[in-house]
């Protein structure tokens, strides 16, 4: 069988990218509208929670630990050139509770989530399920979405506080072993070090990743056409996607933020 | 393929008024991209009819289904259903509409992560129906479509042909005034099809349902047409030659995008369209 070649003209691409984010867009509307139209699928919504939150647990533990012991290990070495070593409990206390903390948690849910709901919700387009629901006289979205986007957004924003907690635990575990660094003064410099505004942009991040996450996990589930092929195919334009948009999101959320109340 | 010959006499009779259609189209039009699926397809079920809907694979049959209950938006024409025109009304609206209209999809479309009692009972839980309730009527309708030994299994442990029958089930369950089959032999061994066809028969006889039943099984419809359902013995008896059942039931055949016949048994076994002797002989 020859392999044929569609060339696909710039204007196209253009065009199906525009008509995506508009789709993408109502559905992220509607499904937030959904919080407040009957009936509100609580039931759903924790069994969600479950799922995305203490399903994600343990990746994000190993990798809040990590992350507050290698940023430690890292900057411990040029700190002590400059004989700044007691400072590495501020370090790690800013880099993992504005920064780090709230992307790497929202990297891993979004690996390990969006790629899950843009499965769940493919196959159930493939196998003409969401019709069925449809049929049935239950809105999907309200079924299905909503309860998703509540669900991670809510669960994000606690799994984001374990993350930046073990992170610190990680931090003090390479201060305190490989360097020598009193407790108290790892802790003490850690506690003084932040500020509101830190904590602020530390906690309003995980709400938006989740939301991201859910939404762009949600949008390729239900946009999947193409068989089993297209739900593979959707399973990884979700991971793809809402990770990039969580880094865009974060550089811009973190601009304003610093906009807002001002450089430190 | 061979079809059983038909005695009869005289075409069915029709019992409703233009304005009492349960299910009307009217210049139904739709398209997928370049392709015409539909076009300008115009015809209606009565009351209490069941109307078999033929066509070769890709003609447009399940697609007209979907447009009933607005699955899927027509490009141009009007559907009514139960006397609310489906192609004015938002999707908030139809949910209201579908609760009136029970489907049964092609590859039966139950939902794989409930099990079989919750994909019955689905509708009555969205509706907060008393959970004892629940119980009572999905062992009941599962009784009826004679699967209650599944109530607690998942789909994924039934066979093909169970799992059309729990689908059955789960459109019947509220005993809505419109059924639409989707076609729900596919795929199945002849036993097995037969089953199926004595369980739409039952619930055309028992309960009066009008119905579109959408089948590439020509033999399916003519079983239909010439039988009827015994509520004494519980099975279908074959009726006395030249009787119609007592349920009226037509015919109608989507070629090209158009219908090309929408008639009944009588007018479809004495039609001199060469397009239709073919694909009934």
């Amino acid at each position: 069988m020859a392999l044929e070649l569609e060339l696909i003209s710039p204007f196209e691409l253009a065009k199906d990218f525009a008509l995506a984010v508009q789709e993408y867009t109502l559905l992220s509307a509607q499904s937030l509208a959904n919080f407040f139209r009957r009936p509100l699928y609580m039931a759903d919504m924790v069994q969600q929670a479950d799922l995305i939150g203490f399903g994600s647990l343990p990746i994000v533990v190993l990798t809040g630990l990590s992350v507050g012991a290698l940023l430690a290990l890292n900057a411990a070495s040029t700190l002590q050139r400059f004989g700044g070593i007691t400072l590495i409990g501020q370090l790690v206390s800013i880099g993992m509770v504005t920064e780090l903390g709230p992307l790497i948690t929202g990297l891993m849910v979004a690996g390990r989530n969006a790629s899950g709901m843009a499965s769940e919700l493919g196959s159930m387009i493939v196998t003409e399920q969401i019709d069925a629901m449809r049929a049935l006289g239950t809105d999907p979205t309200k079924k299905l979405i909503t309860p998703r986007i509540g669900a991670t957004a809510f669960m994000l924003f606690f799994l984001t506080i374990i993350a930046d907690l073990l992170g610190l635990i990680g931090g003090y575990a390479v201060a305190h072993l490989i360097f020598g660094l009193n407790s108290q003064q790892y802790w003490t410099s850690v506690w003084q070090i932040l500020v509101f505004r830190d904590v602020f942009t530390g906690l309003v991040k995980p709400v938006l990743f989740g939301f991201i996450i859910s939404t762009v996990g949600c949008y390729y589930g239900i946009s999947t056409r193409g068989g089993t092929q297209g739900v593979g195919r959707s399973t990884t334009q979700a991971v793809v996607a809402s990770s990039v948009l969580i880094l865009i999101v974060d550089f811009f959320v973190t601009k304003l933020i610093f906009a807002f109340f001002g450089y430190r | 393929m061979s079809v059983p010959t038909l005695p009869i006499e005289s075409p069915a009779a029709s019992v409703a008024a233009p304005s009492q259609y349960a299910i009307e189209f009217d210049n139904v039009s739709i398209a997928f991209d370049e392709k015409v699926v539909l076009s300008g397809v115009s015809f209606h079920l009565h009351h209490g009819e069941t109307k078999a809907i033929f066509g070769v694979a890709g003609s447009g049959k399940s697609t007209l289904l979907k447009l009933a209950i607005g699955l899927l938006p027509a490009d141009s024409g009007r559907i009514d259903v139960l006397g609310d025109e489906v192609t004015a009304m938002s999707e908030e609206q139809l949910f209201e509409l579908r609760r009136r209209v029970g489907i049964v999809f092609q590859e039966s479309a139950l939902f794989d992560s409930l099990k079989v009692f919750e994909n019955v009972g689905f509708r009555l839980m969205e509706e907060h129906t008393p959970p004892d309730e629940i119980e009572h009527r999905v062992r009941e309708v599962l009784r009826f479509v004679e699967l209650e030994r599944t109530y607690d299994m998942f789909p994924s442990e039934l066979s093909g042909g169970m799992r059309r029958r729990v689908a059955i089930a789960r459109a019947v369950i509220t005993q809505p005034e419109v059924l639409l089959y989707d076609s729900p032999t596919g795929g199945l061994d002849p036993v097995t099809s037969n089953t199926i066809i004595e369980l739409i028969m039952k619930q055309r006889d028992v309960y009066k349902t009008s119905a579109l039943l959408v089948t590439h099984r020509l033999q399916d419809a003519f079983t239909m047409a010439t039988h009827q359902f015994d509520p004494a013995t519980n099975q279908m008896v074959a009726l006395p030659k030249g009787q119609l059942c007592d349920v009226p039931m037509s015919f109608l055949i989507l070629r090209d995008s158009k219908v090309i016949f929408d008639g009944d048994a009588h007018q479809l076994a004495t039609s001199r369209d060469e397009y239709i002797r073919e694909y009934i002989s």
